[in-house]
């Protein structure tokens, strides 16, 4: 299954992938209106240390604690892609505690967040990895 | 109304050859006949005829072909011939006045042997040596032009229709084993006597139809061996090449065409081993002697012709055979007329030399 | 020195209606020219730290930026123009050597726009690339006048080695120190799987890009940077450098900030140490020295590698050719006064050499008119823009072109022509990790080989409208040029006719 993968040496650290992110997410066809003066709430982020940075989305685990932990059955593993069913989210946030990667995010809006690898938007295909100007993000089976 | 391809349209210049394989004697009257079916591909202005074996009285001497504008330029041009060469005879080349060929130059025919003490204080090979003076005689003597300059042959030619050509220096009184003929349809050179095919050095002449696109690579190389392309016609380059790599480099028939018609270097590659590396080293040692655009030609030389397509076919050219004889055309129609019942006509491929040699002891 | 004589040169445009402050130009801009300020919730930018590569241009996700040339002009005069003002200025701060980056930029003639090529009307037809074959492959090196043959007849294959290429051009010298680790590894990668080669420059041969060996030129230079045997023997030729067209006469100097860790390694001087090329070769101060270094270089591999001898366009450059070709070299390049470099003193790059479409034709002549053109191939470079210029090169006399300022734009780089600051942004002409990260070898790469796929095919397009189906056919065939706009005496230094002619 194609899954998100980031390559290290190649990251620049230019946030982009979050800001592609977070369009694609939004529902909006103008990145301007979308983002513009707005808290923004990516579904990857870049963890930074010094000069090493590298994007981090969901890993769409083998098995998914974030799964087992859901108390309202709002996550679920459907063909290798985990998801979230935000109308079963009770917003408990367990699953943003136990998640190793730290990819899914609470937001405001009393649901949870997570990368759905943009399946379920009108991007079709990872924004992150169509905007990454330097390949360090990619979209491949290994 | 038909379209191309579903009629032929008449264009370019016309070509025609026969050679007897036994070295039997032909007059030029078929030659010139073969023409006639082909008028239209030329436009009368320039005719011309080689004849190979026409001068077995002379056999053992140059003959040179001399155009001169005016009387005034024999002078100067044979106060050369004379410091290089013993002039065995001298004469007018004969002529029949007709109607349709005018505004001829004075033409001469010299048969000379080269001087034996100058070659040999040159250390020159006596047919460079004529070669030499062919050159200094064509680019430094203004209204004097040698047109043929080979032994036991000649070029004959004129401005008007070939079949004009011939009867105007009376082919029909000369007998050869092979002839080979030319119309043209000049597209790049203005049309004058001197530009007429056959095209010829030594015993080489080429009778060509096309516009080769290589031209000026191929003569600015060519020019760097002595050579010097004053007519700045396609055969002249053509003829030059040839002597260049049959007389000068040593080819056989079959690999100078391997070099001006070069196989292509997918076809190369598919070649068994040995033929590959023969043929990667004649493109890459000639690369500059490939000749591209449309060409047929005819190399005619002491005992035999060769015909070659460029390596896309872009000129039509058949070949036929009848009895001791091989014949080369534009057009079938060509060959029909000299012979009605010629056999196995076919069009060869591109690049596909045809090479016919009259038999050892027979010319 | 409180007062600032020059006012800045361009102009940073930051649409506020688009901007959305990702600051990703902030991240992106290793002259710092933005910065988010917090408290405003903008962002600010400082212009007079900008030099116009257009990075945080091409990577605004909104397109709120744009890089515009300031509108604040000194007063206008047409022989104290702005620049030459603004270079008295700064010389009279700092005492020194203006330097530049790339090739020279002032409106002198450019040759290859005044030439136009032709093609087949009627007499002849023309060739479609697409459903007949079109061939571009080159042999350089020495052609013998003479073939041999074996006792049976069989040629002898007595060809000197020759460089094949699939098309009639080459990555030009860029030494890795000059250029990054990456932007090499980029070029080799597109010279393997282009069949043809790059140039390692003065700055030896990373470790790394030994298996492209088959693929690379190794150059030696006045300051012999990384030569040593396994170097020569790595290589499919081997190059020595007399000259480079931005700046005749003159060496090089990257300097000690760029000389660290592998770089240091490759060039074999210790880190932090200026790498001086001297002007000259100290070893050859004539022709016939050039004999023994090439002679040298063949001895030390066996005349496994052709020689490429490479110099500037100057006011001799055929009777210097005429020269090189009898020297034992194989392949003689030229370079034209607008030529690249990673950084030349101005005046020198500015107002040093002579254009290269001039240069190629003179000595092709000449090399032609002394009967040794065979003796050598020609390669030129010095600003080859597009297939058009190519394809003009090769009708002028050329066997192949080499590339390298279009290389770099094919990898990002924007012409901004600070490649002596080391700060490039597109991860170039840096030795910073930080930047040259930026440059992904695999994007890189494919970047080089689709530019030269497409050049490739227009190569193809031109020549099969003039008729002509394999590349050797329109070397030196002039014939296909006409000159536009030109004198008589450019004419026949061209040897080309004027159109209309």
């Amino acid at each position: 299954m194609k899954k998100i993968y980031v390559n290290e040496k190649w990251c620049l650290g230019c946030h982009l992938c979050e800001y592609n992110c977070a369009f694609a997410n939004s529902g909006e066809t103008d990145m301007v209106k979308a983002l513009k003066d707005k808290e923004i709430s990516p579904r990857i982020h870049v963890e930074e240390d010094g000069k090493i940075t590298y994007a981090v989305s969901c890993r769409h685990c083998e098995d998914p604690v974030c799964v087992k932990s859901c108390i309202s059955g709002a996550l679920s593993k459907k063909d290798g892609v985990v998801t979230i069913d935000k109308n079963k989210c009770v917003g408990c946030f367990t699953c943003v505690l136990v998640c190793p990667y730290g990819a899914v995010i609470p937001t405001d809006k009393h649901a949870a967040i997570k990368c759905e690898l943009c399946l379920k938007n009108a991007c079709g295909y990872p924004a992150c990895v169509k905007g990454c100007p330097n390949k360090a993000i990619v979209y491949e089976e290994r | 109304m038909k379209k191309e391809g579903e009629i032929r349209i008449p264009s370019g210049c016309a070509i025609s050859a026969v050679i007897s394989k036994d070295g039997n004697k032909m007059t030029g009257e078929k030659i010139i006949e073969s023409m006639i079916p082909m008028h239209d591909r030329s436009n009368g202005l320039g005719g011309g005829f080689a004849g190979y074996g026409i001068y077995p009285d002379h056999k053992n001497e140059y003959a040179l072909h001399i155009f001169f504008n005016d009387k005034y330029r024999i002078e100067d041009c044979e106060r050369i011939i004379k410091d290089s060469f013993e002039i065995v005879k001298k004469e007018i080349i004969p002529t029949r006045k007709i109607p349709e060929i005018t505004d001829e130059p004075i033409i001469m025919r010299y048969f000379v042997s080269p001087l034996f003490s100058l070659l040999r204080s040159l250390q020159l090979d006596e047919k460079e040596f004529v070669v030499r003076i062919v050159m200094k005689i064509n680019t430094e003597v203004d209204g004097a032009y040698v047109f043929s300059s080979g032994k036991n042959m000649g070029a004959f030619k004129a401005v008007g229709f070939p079949e004009d050509v011939g009867r105007f220096y009376k082919l029909d009184e000369y007998e050869g084993y092979s002839w080979t003929a030319h119309g043209r349809y000049p597209t790049n050179t203005p049309g004058w006597w001197g530009g007429a095919h056959p095209f010829g050095l030594l015993d080489y002449t080429i009778v060509h139809n096309g516009e080769i696109s290589s031209y000026d690579a191929n003569r600015r190389f060519i020019e760097m061996f002595g050579y010097k392309c004053t007519l700045q016609t396609d055969t002249e380059v053509i003829t030059y090449i040839a002597d260049y790599l049959i007389r000068r480099q040593g080819l056989s028939l079959t690999e100078t065409a391997s070099v001006i018609a070069a196989p292509f270097w997918t076809t190369i590659e598919n070649k068994p081993e040995k033929e590959r590396e023969k043929l990667k080293y004649l493109r890459t040692m000639f690369s500059s002697l490939l000749i591209t655009g449309p060409f047929s030609i005819i190399l005619g030389f002491d005992g035999g012709l060769m015909a070659l397509n460029d390596r896309l076919k872009l000129r039509s050219m058949v070949v036929g055979e009848y009895n001791d004889k091989v014949f080369i055309a534009s057009e079938e129609a060509a060959i029909r007329k000299m012979e009605i019942n010629a056999k196995n006509i076919y069009a060869p491929q591109g690049g596909e030399p045809i090479i016919v040699k009259v038999k050892e002891g027979k010319f | 020195m409180s007062i600032n004589y020059i006012y800045p040169e361009f102009e940073v445009v930051r649409n506020p209606n688009r901007c959305i402050c990702c600051r990703v130009c902030e991240r992106q801009c290793a002259n710092e020219v933005h910065r988010f300020d917090a408290d405003g919730k903008v962002m600010l930018s400082d212009e007079s730290k900008c030099v116009n590569c257009q990075r945080c241009v091409s990577l605004c996700p909104t397109r709120a930026l744009k890089i515009i040339k300031s509108d604040c002009v000194l007063r206008e005069n047409a022989n104290w123009q702005n620049q030459t003002i603004k270079e008295i200025y700064k010389q009279a701060e700092s005492g020194g050597v203006l330097l530049s980056s790339m090739g020279n930029p002032n409106p002198l003639p450019v040759y290859f726009d005044k030439i136009l090529i032709n093609a087949s009307q009627v007499t002849n037809p023309s060739i479609d690339p697409l459903r007949e074959p079109m061939e571009t492959k080159v042999f350089l090196g020495k052609k013998p006048n003479k073939i041999e043959r074996d006792k049976d007849g069989n040629f002898i294959n007595n060809l000197p080695p020759q460089i094949e290429l699939s098309m009639p051009v080459m990555f030009s010298a860029m030494s890795y120190g000059s250029i990054s680790y990456n932007a090499h590894k980029s070029l080799a990668l597109a010279a393997q799987k282009l069949g043809i080669l790059y140039n390692t420059g003065e700055g030896g041969l990373h470790e790394d890009f030994y298996v492209y060996g088959d693929n690379t030129i190794v150059q030696v230079a006045s300051g012999r940077f990384g030569v040593h045997e396994n170097y020569l023997q790595a290589g499919k030729a081997i190059e020595i450098k007399m000259g480079q067209g931005a700046k005749p006469g003159i060496g090089g100097h990257l300097p000690g900030t760029k000389i660290v860790g592998d770089v240091s390694k490759t060039r074999m001087i210790p880190e932090g140490s200026d790498a001086i090329s001297p002007a000259p070769h100290h070893d050859i101060y004539s022709i016939e020295d050039l004999r023994q270094l090439v002679y040298s270089l063949k001895e030390a591999t066996a005349y496994k590698k052709p020689v490429i001898v490479k110099v500037a366009a100057v006011h001799n450059i055929a009777a210097i050719a005429s020269g090189i070709a009898r020297s034992g070299a194989d392949v003689i390049a030229i370079d034209g006064f607008r030529g690249g470099t990673g950084a030349a003193p101005t005046r020198v790059r500015d107002n040093v050499g002579i254009p290269i479409e001039l240069a190629l034709a003179a000595v092709d002549k000449r090399l032609r008119d002394e009967g040794i053109r065979n003796n050598v191939s020609l390669v030129v470079g010095g600003s080859i823009r597009s297939a058009a210029d190519v394809v003009k090169s090769i009708a002028l006399g050329a066997d192949a072109c080499y590339i390298a300022t279009a290389a770099l734009l094919a990898l990002g780089c924007h012409l901004c022509r600070t490649c002596q600051t080391g700060k490039c942004n597109w991860g170039i002409a840096t030795q910073n990790p930080e930047l040259v990260k930026r440059l992904n070898p695999e994007i890189g790469s494919q970047r080089l080989i689709n530019l030269m796929t497409a050049w490739k095919h227009e190569i193809k397009e031109m020549m099969g409208g003039m008729g002509i189906n394999s590349i050797e056919t329109l070397r030196g065939n002039r014939l296909m040029l006409r000159g536009i706009g030109l004198n008589e005496k450019e004419l026949e230094i061209l040897g080309i006719s004027h159109a209309g002619q």
